[in-house]
């Protein structure tokens, strides 16, 4: 899942400094699961801005909403009717979801209230990790399902660098060095041969240095 | 035992300290309480195992909200003790109240009060149990 985390609190504020009616937007995909912006969040954040907002003398109206998605155009038609009646919307979805808001809303300002930081997953409860980096040419099944583009810092396809040690990384002793994960996990698997393969220069347009991307399923188009 | 403990403070019973959410402790705020404390059973002692653990950490992450808006952490408290301490449930009670009383009211009603003249009326705290 996209992974996110609250913007401070007073940055928000910043941004509304000048709105005395606003939406907070929750969104109950990811960022609900990894609670950075379910209904949840948008119950806190818009009581911590309506607090702060108080204490300062300028009381301001907020009006909670929590969508099914807002990476979807159907689900943000669920708050057109009533959307232009406020003066920004402060929504806690991911990077998408802000901009898909402010693409179908097009008169009123939106702000976003948490940072989206990576694709990952929950480890435990409370603890999120990076898993994907969406370079658009998943290479998993040579790697023992082990990420080399988002688990190594540097991002190698052929082995280690000379900075793994003890099974760590030299960017942080705390980071575990992916190829020693993915050594590790082919070893389990009795597929070390696996290794020699040699993966070519990658090939890097189907990732971000290609640009924005798209995909057309010409099968599910209307 | 028939302690009394000061009439400012009102009760507010949940089954577990596990129960008591961050929004819980915002609203509080928000209606205007001037101090919240959380009393929660001694730690290792929760009959739910975490409950009083997990609420620690909530009173945690609402005391640093409460910082950056402006209100002050100080304003909220989690104490742990067993129901037997009866004295020492007392002594918290007068502890917070004093603690209160040397902030002041709540800084949402500080506003309020400058056009209505906030009187001096008894701080109102809440406990929750």
């Amino acid at each position: 899942m996209i992974i996110g985390k609250g913007k401070p609190i007073k940055n928000i504020l910043a941004m509304i400094e000048n709105c005395s009616k606003i939406i907070v937007a929750g969104c109950r995909g990811c960022v609900t699961v990894c609670s950075a912006g379910g209904e949840k969040e948008v119950g806190i954040l818009s009581a911590a801005l309506s607090l702060a907002r108080e204490t300062d003398g300028k009381p301001i109206e907020i009006k909670e909403v929590t969508l099914e998605r807002q990476c979807d155009p159907e689900y943000l038609e669920t708050i057109r009717s009533f959307v232009d009646e406020y003066e920004a919307v402060v929504s806690i979805a991911c990077g998408a979801g802000v901009q898909f808001m402010a693409e179908k809303f097009r008169k009123i300002p939106m702000y976003p209230g948490i940072d989206t930081n990576f694709i990952g997953v929950t480890e435990t409860q409370g603890v999120w990790t990076e898993r994907c980096q969406a370079c658009g040419d998943c290479k998993l099944h040579i790697t023992g399902g082990i990420c080399p583009i988002s688990r190594c810092a540097k991002s190698l396809l052929n082995g280690p660098c000379g900075g793994s040690s003890k099974g760590k990384c030299e960017v942080n002793p705390e980071v575990d060095c992916g190829w020693q994960l993915i050594y590790d996990r082919l070893k389990e698997l009795g597929k070390l041969d696996q290794l020699e393969i040699i993966i070519p220069i990658n090939d890097w347009s189907t990732g971000r240095d290609g640009g924005p991307r798209k995909i057309i399923r010409e099968d599910l188009t209307l | 035992m028939r302690l009394s403990y000061p009439p400012n403070i009102k009760i507010i019973q949940v089954p577990c300290t596990g129960k008591v959410d961050v929004l819980y402790l915002l609203k509080s705020f928000q209606r205007g309480a001037d101090g919240v404390y959380v009393a929660g059973c001694m730690e290792g002692d929760c009959h739910y195992l975490t409950g009083n653990l997990r609420a620690r950490k909530r009173v945690e992450f609402t005391k640093k909200i409460l910082d950056e808006i402006g209100i002050g952490g100080e304003r909220l408290e989690m104490y742990n003790m067993s129901a037997a301490q009866g004295p020492r449930f007392v002594e918290i009670a007068k502890e917070m109240t004093e603690r209160i009383k040397k902030l002041g009211p709540n800084p949402i009603k500080r506003v309020a009060s400058a056009a209505l003249e906030y009187s001096a009326t008894p701080e109102k705290k809440e406990c929750v149990v």
